[in-house]
């Protein structure tokens, strides 16, 4: 069958639905928002028209940029322990049995039903003092007494990895499923132990799903608010949760719009640079 | 003792055993195509050869060492897969280097091996190109390569020319035994084509169900099959059955055969004739009759379709040697006892 191009306007006709939702939820809402960060802030709690730069001026300043970056730095590193974790073991997942590859998958999809507040508690529950699992430790004799392992820094990249990881095997699964294994056979007869093998063959081959699997868990982890407040101090809190702050708390709708724009303007400039990145060695 | 030595190789799925009690030897230097039906268990142990699967029985021997349960990255081996497994990630240079990279082997060293290689393969300056952009006999030749870049000592293909067209499949097992007499190396090629082990092969094993049923040279097993399962697999032939009279001579389909001789004591037994061994003359005189069924005239062949008691016979005779018959027509076939084999049943 011949595609041909669209030559009338009623060609276009199936575009409309999406091209409405898009429009009605996503590019209304965003272009508000842009508008609004340039508004002028009224004491009372509300804001006026306007079209000052004040809102980015303010954000200009050292106590945000540091936010700004713990916020990109949290949201690299949980990608990148996203992807150390899962390759290996969806890996292994792919080349067991149809069975336990199944019971594997349900488990890890289930992690999807659960919404961030009940994972932020039960991770908070299990790094605690009285509950933990340092308890456990304890019991066994591994430890003297138990410590509370919360709030700390490992204890939100551990609850935002967790959150994380089943997307990461469902876009990773796929292409370890899809890849050859007479590959890595291939790679074994040449004189590369299994370990070799799978870093100079079964890394590179992904390395587009790698990189894209990296893009999506950063975008998603750089939009978590709830887990940094639950588990985290206060120089853990990232940008998410002071646009939450001003917006909410502080009213001061202009300025959480600002922040926004501006998180979403720096995330934009580092999946470009990322794609660019892949693509010039693809050139290569 | 040197060469490849397979000591009853065993390899059991569950229940279900793949090879069964194999042992083969496989002298330096020379050629051996592992022939069989699909599931016979030639890949498998092919596989084991190279470490990939491990034998549940047996030892393998190379060049004296038992290397049973040495793996794989440790055996100094070159293979060819089905597939070919050319890495897709890098270029056809980076591929035939790989082995060597993984080896530590200087940069320069390996370029000049590379070089070597290509010009080897008939691909001179193809170093820098991507694998994923080549024509299926480049890709061929660039797995050879790749599997020969340390010189190994036994040089594995598993169904290599398989993705190949009939044309280049046939320039390939020219080319490819060339290459191996030229090298010397120990190669060991899974098929199941039987013209293709015939052009290459020094040695053909026959294997069926698990088992070798004939290891020989393959004149010798087009010649003297060594049962009716080898008979029929490699090339045509007419099977027919064979019983000794009162006086102890052998008839064929009613008809007695001057000169055929059945084994001592047997009164039965299974006649194997190559169609080209089967001559198409006057009936009666002491030949079979038959009737023609069908002709198929193939230019460079002419097969006749004869039926005898209820069996069917195939003559095949070159355009010069034409036999003048008809569909319908009723023949004589005799049978050249020098050139018929008798098989057990």
């Amino acid at each position: 069958m011949r595609r041909e191009p669209p030559q009338r306007l009623v060609d276009y006709g199936p575009l409309v639905f999406p091209a409405g939702m898009l429009t009605v939820f996503f590019v209304v809402p965003f272009a508000t928002m842009i508008a609004v960060s340039f508004f002028q802030r009224q004491q009372g709690g509300f804001y006026t028209p306007a079209f000052v730069f004040d809102n980015y001026a303010r954000f200009l300043s050292l106590f945000f940029g540091k936010v700004l970056g713990f916020s990109l730095f949290l949201a690299i590193a949980v990608a990148v322990a996203c992807v150390v974790v899962g390759i290996p073991f969806t890996y292994l997942l792919s080349r067991s049995k149809r069975n336990v590859q199944i019971v594997w998958l349900v488990a890890l999809l289930s992690i999807l039903s659960l919404s961030e507040v009940m994972i932020g508690f039960a991770w908070s529950t299990l790094f605690s003092r009285t509950a933990g699992i340092t308890n456990l430790l304890v019991w066994l004799g591994l430890m003297e007494q138990a410590l509370a392992l919360t709030p700390s820094f490992t204890a939100v990249m551990t609850a935002m990895t967790y959150q994380a990881f089943p997307y990461t095997i469902l876009v990773l699964y796929p292409a370890l499923v899809r890849l050859d294994p007479t590959l890595t056979e291939a790679a074994r007869t040449l004189g590369a132990s299994p370990v070799k093998a799978f870093f100079t063959v079964v890394v590179p081959v992904l390395r587009n799903t790698i990189l894209a699997t990296l893009i999506m868990v950063f975008i998603f982890a750089l939009g978590s608010y709830l887990l940094p407040q639950l588990l985290g101090r206060p120089q853990h809190w990232t940008l998410s949760v002071l646009i939450t702050d001003q917006a909410i708390y502080q009213s001061n709708m202009p300025f959480a719009a600002a922040m926004a724009v501006f998180l979403v303007l720096v995330s934009l400039a580092l999946v470009g640079l990322a794609f660019y990145a892949g693509r010039q060695k693809e050139a290569k | 003792m040197s060469g490849l030595n397979l000591e009853h190789v065993t390899k059991q799925f569950g229940t279900f055993t793949a090879v069964n009690d194999v042992s083969l030897s496989v002298p330096d230097g020379t050629f051996v195509c592992l022939l069989g039906p699909s599931g016979c268990g030639k890949t498998t142990l092919m596989r084991m050869i190279a470490g990939l699967d491990l034998p549940t029985g047996g030892a393998i021997r190379l060049g004296g060492a038992d290397i049973t349960q040495v793996p794989t990255h440790k055996r100094d081996l070159g293979m060819v897969f089905q597939s070919l497994a050319l890495f897709p990630h890098l270029t056809v240079g980076e591929n035939i280097a790989y082995s060597l990279r993984i080896r530590g082997v200087a940069k320069d060293v390996q370029k000049a091996r590379v070089d070597e290689l290509l010009a080897m393969i008939h691909l001179p300056g193809f170093a820098d190109r991507s694998v994923n952009k080549l024509s299926g006999g480049q890709r061929q030749r660039v797995a050879i390569a790749r599997a020969l870049a340390i010189s190994p000592k036994l040089f594995l293909l598993d169904e290599p020319l398989s993705a190949l067209d009939a044309k280049l499949r046939e320039a390939m097992q020219v080319e490819l035994r060339q290459l191996q007499q030229r090298l010397g190396i120990t190669t060991i090629v899974v098929t199941h084509d039987q013209r293709e082990a015939m052009t290459m092969a020094d040695t053909v094993v026959v294997m069926n169900k698990g088992e070798i049923r004939q290891a020989a040279a393959p004149v010798d097993i087009y010649r003297r099959p060594a049962d009716s399962f080898v008979a029929d697999f490699i090339g045509q032939t007419n099977l027919l059955p064979v019983e000794a009279d009162s006086a102890g001579r052998a008839r064929v389909l009613g008809q007695a055969v001057e000169g055929l001789m059945l084994s001592a004591g047997a009164t039965k037994g299974v006649l194997s004739v190559r169609p080209e061994d089967v001559q198409l003359t006057a009936p009666g005189n002491g030949a079979i009759s038959g009737i023609v069924t069908f002709i198929r005239d193939l230019g460079g062949a002419i097969e006749t379709f004869v039926e005898a008691g209820g069996q069917q016979i195939i003559a095949v005779s070159s355009p010069r040697s034409r036999p003048e018959v008809s569909v319908g027509q009723q023949v004589g076939i005799r049978l050249d006892p020098m050139t018929s084999v008798v098989l057990a049943k």
